[in-house]
């Protein structure tokens, strides 16, 4: 069975070294799951294999050339590290302020010395999703890989082919999670290509309630690779409060999906805030699969050097009566390159939809660009939807009033920039983490206006 | 029968289909493209030999490349090989008698229209003699732009009298390398347009006017190109309001545009081909490369266009902004009813500093079409201070129509300051409402909605021409509602 249904067809030598991997792979580390997962990732494998690593000529890559991620020599992370990390190591990642569960995944592998779970509300499920796959196989079964599709992107493909952990937070009907879960992602690579592939699961039953706080930082001395998948299904009235914040170290390689599901009259939010990586692609893709759907994507992205960082969103009205709205903001520094696509879809029927989406960007140095794509598909009458998207600078008129305030110059841009920041951080409902992010914002955004005002 | 069986079948019909024509009308070639095809056509037209050369380097180019499969748009696949690239003119049918042989629903149409009776049977295609009055007319207006030093012929003509300035400007904005039906057009095409204003001259009159007057025997394949030299201004306009049937179901056509220091071009077009049935059997691809370039300090062009026909509209009228202050223009108004479908917009492409750009694109959907804004915005590094505003609004009408919107922007330096806005609506119940209450028939209040929907573009165009624009709307919308 190892061998017969791996594909052998040739490919382009950084697809074959996939391969390769996934075959060791297979022999060694994949042992330990269930045999329904190991059809699940030679589905995943195959589809990798037929899709190969996607290249500037397909459209959702154009701007967003990962041929640095494919040269990598690949060794994905199938044990759990060797790394000792203490809990002190750990706490400088917490939020302060933040109550409740944190759970440390350390190269995708769950921690559990790390992490603290606190009391959980009757029937609230939360812990490592490879555990899971024994413990509750049927849950797990029902809702991995049904929401994310691994058939039109390679890396979903490839986290499918190679996951190995991961979080599972299942919310049973009605139940309010108070304190809001953080998931910590370490990276603690000490070679080049060390590459994690977690995958996430949120289940949120009806009428629940559950915020989530994602983030993922680095501290080994090596570039690593990330390329995770959450999938969240959010239940008939149901209220979900995603917040992911990307901070890996500046060499380092981020590739992500959350994909949403959301049932009918429920509500969704999510806000992603990336500022690290050498190449941090986003892919935020939410269905509607109900009436009266409530969903805000919020964002902001902030570069420098010769970073890259990619977002890209499908908003698929497939339900009438829905309200989304998304908002981001990039500020863009040094050499680096920011792209944005939001595809609002409204499919035949879909009357009433709401749609709304605005992307902002703040170019800080000549040598910064923006390729920005909002796109709107429209296939039924009764709709409102309208998007904007805008290129610019600050304003020159904003910088002059409160220079006549006696405001130094590169103080009233730091001020004008942070406020630009701000607009997204201030949706953000879960306060410590706003406060937080807010903090480390200013300090971030004070650094890149002195770069650039010397 | 079997598949082999079938293959034979077909070829035999297809043999005999073309075997007799080709014996009748000698001036007609062979259907089909090659290399024998292009120098047939160069040898009729006697051109020199420098197009002949362009033509075959153009026809090689485009055996190298693949039709281009990214656009909204769906057709099935395109015979290049069963195309007649080469027909004289004078084997066209001969035209109606007079009106009273004419389809009543087109003379209907012209009513509608308000066009002049006069001008209905040089539409209709009613023999020429009958119109002798307003050739005369074309005549007089030749003569006063040639005082001014003004070309303006066939292309055919420009490649005879004016051969320095059409191997000077022929395929500096387009070249044949640039896309699939560029190519080909570049290959094959038949006639079109050339128009020279000399350095500081202005226009004294709309090409538009003189365009109604002369006929307008499009190609397939036509090719225009207009270069305005320093300081010179003109406003041209293309095609015309009412309907026009047409044989061809495959249009390229090419424009290009060239704008030197301190020279201003205006393009309007108002495209109304036959749009097929309601089923959607028939009716033209329209696919054109059309494109200016801003090449001189403050030079400004201006692409002002009403797409009401053809089965698909694909084309992207662009500006190449490379003065430092030139401007770009792009107003648009596409309909599409019934199952006509549209992928248009534009490009802007800033290169000089303090470059200015302004879109603004109104698509209409009704019945079952499909109408695209697919637009680039780009802003190149040296581009200093360069200003761009778009505006995209799609109107709706019905719930089995669709509207798209696919923006680029791309910047590359930070003084720019460059925005989009879209926004998608219908029309609203209470809109007609309120219209039907004062009065006013459904149609009627739809055809004001959509106008007023149309207003900013109607009001780019030459009066006479924007009067008939939103009667056009209205003819082309009938029976969407209600």
């Amino acid at each position: 069975m190892t061998t017969t249904t791996s594909p052998t067809k040739p490919g382009p030598a950084d697809v074959q070294a996939q391969l390769a991997a996934f075959g060791a792979f297979e022999k060694d580390g994949a042992r330990r799951f269930p045999a329904w997962v190991t059809e699940l990732r030679r589905t995943g494998i195959a589809r990798f294999a037929a899709l190969g690593f996607p290249t500037p000529r397909l459209e959702d890559w154009k701007y967003t050339n990962v041929a640095p991620i494919s040269q990598l020599p690949f060794k994905p992370a199938v044990k759990p590290s060797l790394v000792a990390l203490t809990a002190t190591d750990v706490a400088r990642f917490a939020f302060a302020g933040l109550g409740g569960s944190r759970l440390v995944f350390v190269n995708g592998h769950f921690t559990p010395k790390l992490s603290t779970i606190s009391k959980l509300s009757r029937g609230v499920k939360l812990g490592s999703l490879a555990a899971a796959m024994d413990s509750d196989s049927d849950l797990v079964k029902q809702h991995l890989g049904r929401y994310a599709s691994a058939n039109d992107q390679a890396f979903r493909a490839l986290n499918v082919a190679f996951f190995a952990d991961g979080a599972l937070i299942y919310v049973p009907k009605g139940v309010v999670v108070e304190e809001p879960v953080h998931l910590l992602f370490i990276g603690s690579a000490d070679e080049d290509g060390t590459a994690a592939h977690p995958r996430n699961l949120i289940v949120a039953e009806a009428g629940s309630q559950i915020k989530v706080i994602e983030s993922y930082v680095s501290v080994g001395s090596a570039a690593g690779f990330t390329n995770a998948v959450t999938e969240i299904a959010v239940g008939e009235g149901a209220n979900v409060e995603h917040c992911k914040f990307q901070n890996e170290r500046p060499d380092a390689f981020h590739i992500a999906t959350i994909q949403s599901s959301l049932a009918r009259d429920s509500r969704f939010t999510s806000h992603s805030i990336s500022v690290g990586a050498q190449i941090a692609r986003h892919d935020i893709n939410t269905v509607m699969t109900g009436e009266g759907v409530e969903c805000v994507l919020n964002g902001l992205y902030v570069a420098s050097d010769s970073q890259l960082v990619d977002h890209h969103m499908i908003v698929d009205h497939a339900q009438p009566r829905c309200a989304s709205h998304e908002f981001f903001h990039g500020i863009l520094g040094g050499a680096s390159r920011g792209v944005f696509n939001g595809k609002i879809f409204v499919r035949p029927g879909a009357q009433q939809t709401d749609a709304k989406q605005t992307n902002r960007n703040l170019l800080l140095t000549d040598d910064a660009t923006v390729d920005t794509k909002p796109q709107l598909e429209i296939f039924a009458d009764d709709v409102k939807c309208t998007h904007g998207a805008t290129v610019g600078r600050l304003d020159e008129d904003a910088i002059f009033y409160l220079r006549s305030r006696g405001i130094a110059h590169n103080a009233a841009r730091r001020m004008l920039t942070q406020a630009f920041a701000s607009n997204i951080l201030a949706r953000i409902g879960i306060e410590p983490v706003r406060k937080q992010l807010d903090e480390f914002l200013q300090s971030r955004l004070g650094a890149e206006i002195r770069a650039v005002e010397g | 029968m079997s598949d082999s069986d079938k293959t034979i079948e077909q070829f035999v019909q297809s043999d005999y289909k073309y075997g007799f024509t080709t014996d009748v009308e000698t001036d007609t070639a062979p259907p089909g493209l090659s290399e024998d095809i292009i120098r047939l056509i160069s040898r009729k037209k006697n051109e020199p030999e420098f197009m002949l050369e362009w033509r075959l380097k153009a026809y090689r180019h485009w055996l190298t490349m693949e039709e281009p499969k990214w656009s909204n748009v769906h057709y099935p696949p395109i015979d290049y090989q069963s195309i007649v690239y080469y027909a004289a003119p004078k084997s066209r049918k001969p035209g109606p008698k007079s009106l009273a042989d004419v389809d009543p629903a087109i003379l209907e149409m012209y009513r509608k229209l308000g066009i002049s009776l006069q001008e209905q049977e040089r539409l209709a295609g009613v023999a020429v003699d009958a119109i002798m009055d307003s050739v005369s007319v074309g005549t007089t207006l030749k003569g006063q732009l040639a005082e001014k030093g003004i070309i303006f012929c066939s292309f055919t003509e420009a490649v005879h009298e004016h051969p320095e300035l059409i191997r000077k400007w022929l395929g500096s904005v387009v070249p044949y390398t640039d896309n699939y039906f560029a190519a080909l057009n570049a290959a094959v095409f038949s006639d079109g347009s050339f128009c020279y204003i000399p350095k500081g001259v202005r226009c004294p009159v709309e090409l538009s006017t003189y365009f109604r007057i002369n006929a307008i025997n499009t190609g397939q394949f036509e090719r225009t190109l207009i270069v305005a030299e320093e300081g010179a201004y003109v406003n041209y306009l293309e095609g015309c309001t009412a309907p026009m049937r047409d044989e061809n179901q495959l249009h390229a056509a090419v424009v290009e545009l060239v704008a030197l220091d301190n020279a201003q071009i205006k393009y309007s077009t108002v495209q109304n081909w036959y749009p097929g049935d309601k089923d959607g059997k028939g009716g033209i691809y329209n696919f054109v490369t059309k494109r200016g370039k801003c090449a001189g300090v403050n030079s400004k062009i201006s692409w002002t266009q009403v797409e009401t026909g053809s089965a698909i509209t694909w084309k992207y009228p662009s500006c190449i902004l490379l003065g430092d202050n030139s401007i770009g223009e792009f107003y648009s108004v596409a309909l599409t009813n019934n199952c006509q479908q549209a992928d248009t917009g534009t490009k802007m492409i800033h290169i000089g500093k303090n470059t200015r750009s302004t879109i603004v694109s109104k698509g209409i959907s009704a019945g079952r079409g499909n109408n695209s804004y697919r637009g680039l915005v780009k802003v190149s590094k040296g581009a200093t201070n360069a200003r761009n505003f778009s505006q995209c609004d799609s109107l709706l009408i019905g719930d089995k129509c669709g509207a798209h919107t696919f923006p680029y922007i791309e910047v590359h330096n930070k003084t720019a300051t460059v925005e989009h806005e879209a926004s998608t609506s219908k029309v609203g119940e209470d809109q007609i409402f309120y219209l039907n209450q004062r009065g006013l028939s459904t149609q009627d209040a739809v055809s004001m909605i959509v106008n007023g929907f149309s207003k900013e573009v109607f009001k780019q165009l030459p009066m006479e021409f924007a009067v008939e624009a939103q009667k056009l709307l209205g003819v082309s919308l009938e029976g969407s509602v209600g």
